[in-house]
């Protein structure tokens, strides 16, 4: 391994920092309806989303080549470039966890490689017209598709459960009502594997590409190499440690903040947006899973009649896909400036990405969401207006804990249980997962 | 610029359909199953509507092992 560099090294823990940052932000788009519906407890959800990515990252068969697909011209792209995207990529997704703001995390590498690409060879190494054709096409369609089959996929459910309600004693209409809630949860439970499982086999592989490009460009691998067996070891257990840790916060938008799910619109929405992210990976028009996930809870809260959307949030969210591809790419580009500088540029923009990291998770511990708060209803913001109106008028109450009165008091201290454990640290694992997490106020 | 319409559009189409024909499959196996609850419940029984409703998951299922096979492959 003589020619392993510092620089290398750096690449490599820098992408795998990188796949753990997807994995956290992701988990939201397999698991956050089935959490906030209650078909999953929260830390049953994330374990079962972080084993699934694992599986998903071994059972893929084709490793991407390419980081970018050809958005970028990447014949003799220098590790630095790579270094510098990977910063873009891993500090906006942070910000946008930061602000609870679902946001695709293959956009934000393809922003960081097209800012560092130009900041390195000028315009002339982005692809513009893939640009088009591969992010922002997609982009617009995504949610626009999902959307509208779980919107349909809604009203269907909620057509034949009417037709199914009909005739029948107090006894027999109990009984039926358990049975259709138990199916559903079955059911979404189902389709969120699905979504875990196809994303552990994209989003894993991309950093292995990563990875082994870098590798290669190093000279450690020769040219078109399958990637060595430890690279999908680390990518594969690096993307299912971010998916364990759960991007609470961003849970809570797509489960809570967009619109209330009861188990019908949740199994609608995860089922379209299962269903749309293998139509096309198969079909050939990859479309990001996050948006997709988005646009399926989207929809299904206007399928339902009396259903609120909260169109606050979702603009929000608009505006940080639209920003996702500039921001990344102005950070990259400012990476790739330093790391020209030579070995201080390196260490500098290290230290840059360390430091936002740190500075980023101390800003998100004001105002901490964990698996206990998750289901509580947003505050701040436009959302808090609205949440109280919204539990007391059409959510059937999670099991366990049904307190409206709660949610528009002022928030008290959770009092069951240890301690405020902090969000985001694996020792929350052995804390025993309270029975009622939606009677829990946000503590803020 | 190539813009693949094509894929795009079946995507679109594609995606709806099965979408939509799952959930209401899933649905329907769902409103069959409680039916049969119910008619148990009053001390009845619905055997048509309990079977038509695990062909509807037996299809369902068919679906979800088609969706892994295409993960895997």
């Amino acid at each position: 391994m003589d020619h392993f560099t510092l620089l290398l090294g750096i690449v490599i823990v820098t992408a795998l920092a990188f796949d753990f940052t997807n994995g956290f932000h992701d988990t939201a788009n397999s698991m956050a309806t089935t959490i906030s519906t209650g078909a999953l407890k929260p830390m049953t959800a994330v374990a079962m989303a972080a084993g699934l990515d694992l599986v998903g990252a071994f059972l893929s068969v084709e490793v991407a080549k390419t980081i970018s697909g050809g958005i970028v011209h990447e014949e003799g792209i220098r590790t630095e470039v790579i270094f510098a995207a990977l910063v873009g990529a891993i500090l906006w997704n942070l910000l946008t966890w930061l602000f609870s703001l679902p946001s695709s995390s293959s956009h934000a590498l393809f922003g960081g490689l097209i800012g560092a690409a130009v900041m390195s060879a000028g315009w002339s190494a982005v692809n513009g017209s893939t640009v088009v054709t591969k992010v922002l096409l997609p982009a617009a369609a995504a949610p626009v598709v999902a959307g509208l089959g779980a919107m349909l996929a809604t009203r269907v459910t909620y057509a034949v459960g009417r037709r199914a309600t009909g005739a029948g004693s107090d006894a027999g209409s109990r009984a039926a009502a358990g049975a259709t809630s138990k199916g559903y949860r079955a059911g979404q439970i189902a389709s969120a594997a699905l979504v875990a499982l196809a994303h552990g086999t994209n989003d894993a592989q991309k950093t292995m590409g990563i990875v082994t490009l870098a590798l290669v460009t190093q000279g450690v691998l020769a040219p078109g190499s399958a990637p060595p067996t430890w690279v999908i070891v680390a990518a594969g257990l690096a993307i299912a440690c971010g998916t364990y840790l759960g991007g609470w916060r961003i849970i809570r938008t797509l489960g809570r903040g967009l619109t209330e799910l009861a188990p019908q619109q949740g199994f609608a929405a995860q089922t379209s947006a299962a269903t749309a992210i293998l139509a096309s990976s198969h079909l050939g028009f990859s479309l990001s899973t996050t948006q997709v996930c988005s646009g399926a809870v989207l929809g299904s809260g206007l399928g339902r009649k009396g259903g609120v959307v909260h169109w606050s949030t979702a603009t929000r969210m608009l505006a940080a896909w639209c920003l996702t591809l500039p921001a990344a790419g102005l950070v990259g580009a400012g990476a790739e400036f330093l790391t020209r500088q030579g070995a201080w540029g390196i260490t500098v923009t290290g230290a840059l990405l360390v430091t936002g990291a740190v500075v980023i998770y101390a800003l998100s511990r004001r105002e901490p969401v964990d698996r206990t708060n998750v289901n509580a209803p947003q505050t701040g913001g436009d959302a808090a207006a609205t949440a109280p109106r919204t539990a007391a008028a059409v959510t059937a109450p999670p099991p366990g804990g049904p307190l409206p009165a709660a949610l528009s008091g002022p928030a008290p201290e959770p009092t069951a249980g240890a301690p405020f454990t902090p969000a985001d640290v694996p020792s929350l694992a052995t804390v025993p997962a309270p029975q009622a997490e939606p009677s829990k106020p946000a503590a803020v | 610029m190539h813009i693949d319409w094509a894929a795009l559009g079946s995507v679109f189409g594609v995606s709806l359909m099965v979408t939509v024909a799952l959930v209401g499959l899933f649905a329907l196996g769902i409103a069959g199953l409680s039916k049969g609850e119910s008619a148990t419940a009053q001390g009845g029984t619905a055997a048509l509507a309990v079977t038509g409703a695990y062909a509807c998951f037996a299809l369902c299922t068919a679906a979800v092992a088609y969706g892994i096979w295409l993960i895997v492959s």
